[in-house]
């Protein structure tokens, strides 16, 4: 594999590689010096046509941490506000001698595009598409899924989870279903029927519209934003009755098993997906996640770009 | 170990006991019974090796003797020839490096780039004291300037024959072989 477009390209070997690279990068971060000389002389592009914090400066981190160039390039206040096509600037960087390319577009299928067209030689990584998949956001998940419920190793087999929440619009519920399915995990989604994609009974996962019921004893419970910059019609009557039916308080979050750990890719919205108190309770390793992230994105970046260019396999 | 035809046994199991003996009365020796003795071993079987030597030398002197493990892949020189490989795990001990004296265990010493490779690892780890080596066998053909501190053994070997080392952790049994590389 010499992109990462989607979580379902991954198999258990490569995801278990990943995460175990992952595990061993994580440990860079305790070190005095939090730097590896690897990819010295490569230059990371992070070409974001959307809004984002954490995945940007995850992936500027991990890019750093491991000595690459990065060119951080963001459609506000570029050529792209001019009108430039994906097609022109995809040129431009690849004239500009990108070795990798962390694409996040509003667009389902972009990454998918870039890596097909030619236009662009180098690696390609999905920071997230449109409503489609998020893969780096699925690894890092899985990652802390493992650390926390497995010890950090092996699979994630017997694990039981529940995402809940707006699927329909969420490229990390996507890309956690195939991944953690992969990995042997059980998924359920819970979600209002409006908020459910259209064939999500072909996704390897069961659903449940009925939030109480399906967190009983799970390992952990996954929230997903509220998108509703994304929302073009009424989803749900009233934000207080989707938090009363789908929001995470206290009272659910103790349903979970003794052991159970709430996540959420983040941004949150405080008080209606999930509420304050849960967000910053023990339970919570949200913040976790963020520094999982990092790591993994190293992981990423080295397994793609690190090993010889001409087969630059996941293997 | 990659199938290697007409194997030849150089070391057998009683004489890398001896050896790992040897080399552990001589790491006393050289230091001065010096209690501020690190060693890390490089994987996969360096780490085994370096294990073997701390279990002897804590005999020799009566204490506990620190050893870890030094991943030395994401320093490697060779890095885009060949497919990313998988990482292994680097431990190092609780006290750090920092001021210690630090003996590098490796099972094979041939073109020196594992141990300069390790030399830039520990320098991001921090500051040793000194940094020694210690290796099962110099086979020769090196491609850097860097020689080693305790030899098990000396190998002439020529460029196209392949060196192997099988230790008990790892390979069930212990012998160093020499082939023809396939």
């Amino acid at each position: 594999m010499k992109h990462l477009l989607s979580a379902a390209d991954l198999s258990i070997s490569d995801a278990i590689q990943v995460l175990d690279t992952a595990a061993e990068l994580a440990r860079i971060s305790d070190r005095p010096v939090k730097k590896l000389p690897t990819l010295r002389g490569r230059t990371v592009v992070n070409l974001f046509y959307e809004d984002s914090t954490r995945t940007r400066i995850s992936f500027e981190a991990a890019a750093k941490r491991l000595s690459a160039d990065v060119i951080n390039f963001s459609a506000k206040g570029s050529s792209v506000s001019k009108g430039e096509s994906l097609k022109d600037t995809a040129l431009t960087l690849e004239a500009m001698g990108a070795d990798a390319v962390v694409i996040r577009h509003s667009a389902s299928g972009a990454p998918h595009r870039l890596a097909h067209s030619k236009w662009i030689d180098g690696v390609i990584i999905n920071a997230g598409d449109g409503t489609h998949e998020h893969p780096t956001q699925a690894l890092l998940d899985a990652f802390t899924l493992r650390n926390h419920l497995r010890n950090n190793s092996g699979d994630l087999s017997g694990v039981e989870i529940a995402i809940v929440g707006d699927v329909l619009h969420s490229r990390v519920a996507r890309s956690n279903v195939l991944l953690l399915s992969t990995l042997g995990a059980k998924v359920t989604l819970v979600a209002p029927p409006t908020l459910l994609p259209v064939g999500v009974e072909s996704w390897p996962c069961e659903i449940s519209y009925d939030l109480d019921s399906a967190l009983v004893n799970k390992d952990a419970v996954m929230m997903l934003r509220v998108q509703r910059e994304r929302m073009n019609a009424s989803f749900f009557p009233s934000v207080q009755e989707y938090s009363r039916r789908y929001g995470l308080d206290k009272r659910r979050a103790a349903m979970l098993a003794p052991h159970g750990i709430v996540m959420h890719p983040g941004p949150m919205n405080r008080g209606l997906e999930i509420s304050a108190d849960v967000a910053d309770s023990g339970r919570s390793v949200i913040v976790e996640q963020v520094a999982n992230g990092v790591s993994v994105r190293m992981a990423v970046l080295y397994l793609l770009l690190g090993g010889a260019e001409i087969s630059g396999e996941l293997a | 170990m990659s199938a290697a035809t007409n194997q030849r046994v150089v070391l057998e199991a009683t004489e890398i006991s001896r050896v790992v003996s040897r080399i552990s009365h001589e790491i006393d020796e050289r230091t001065k019974s010096a209690s501020d003795v690190i060693l890390l071993g490089i994987p996969t079987r360096g780490v085994a090796l370096a294990h073997r030597i701390a279990a002897k030398l804590g005999e020799i002197q009566g204490r506990k003797i620190p050893v870890g493990s030094l991943d030395i892949t994401m320093y490697r020189d060779d890095l885009r020839l060949r497919p990313a490989r998988a990482l292994m795990s680097t431990e190092i001990p609780a006290e750090g490096i920092d001021d210690k004296l630090v003996v590098l265990v490796d099972d094979v010493l041939f073109s020196g780039r594992t141990i300069r490779a390790a030399l830039d690892a520990i320098g991001e780890l921090g500051r040793p004291r000194a940094v020694q080596l210690a290796v099962l066998v110099d086979r020769g053909h090196r491609e850097l300037p860097i020689r080693a501190d305790y030899v098990g053994k000396n190998l002439p070997t020529s460029l196209d024959e392949k060196v192997s080392v099988q230790l008990s952790e790892h390979d069930g049994s212990d012998a160093v072989t020499i082939g023809e590389s396939e």
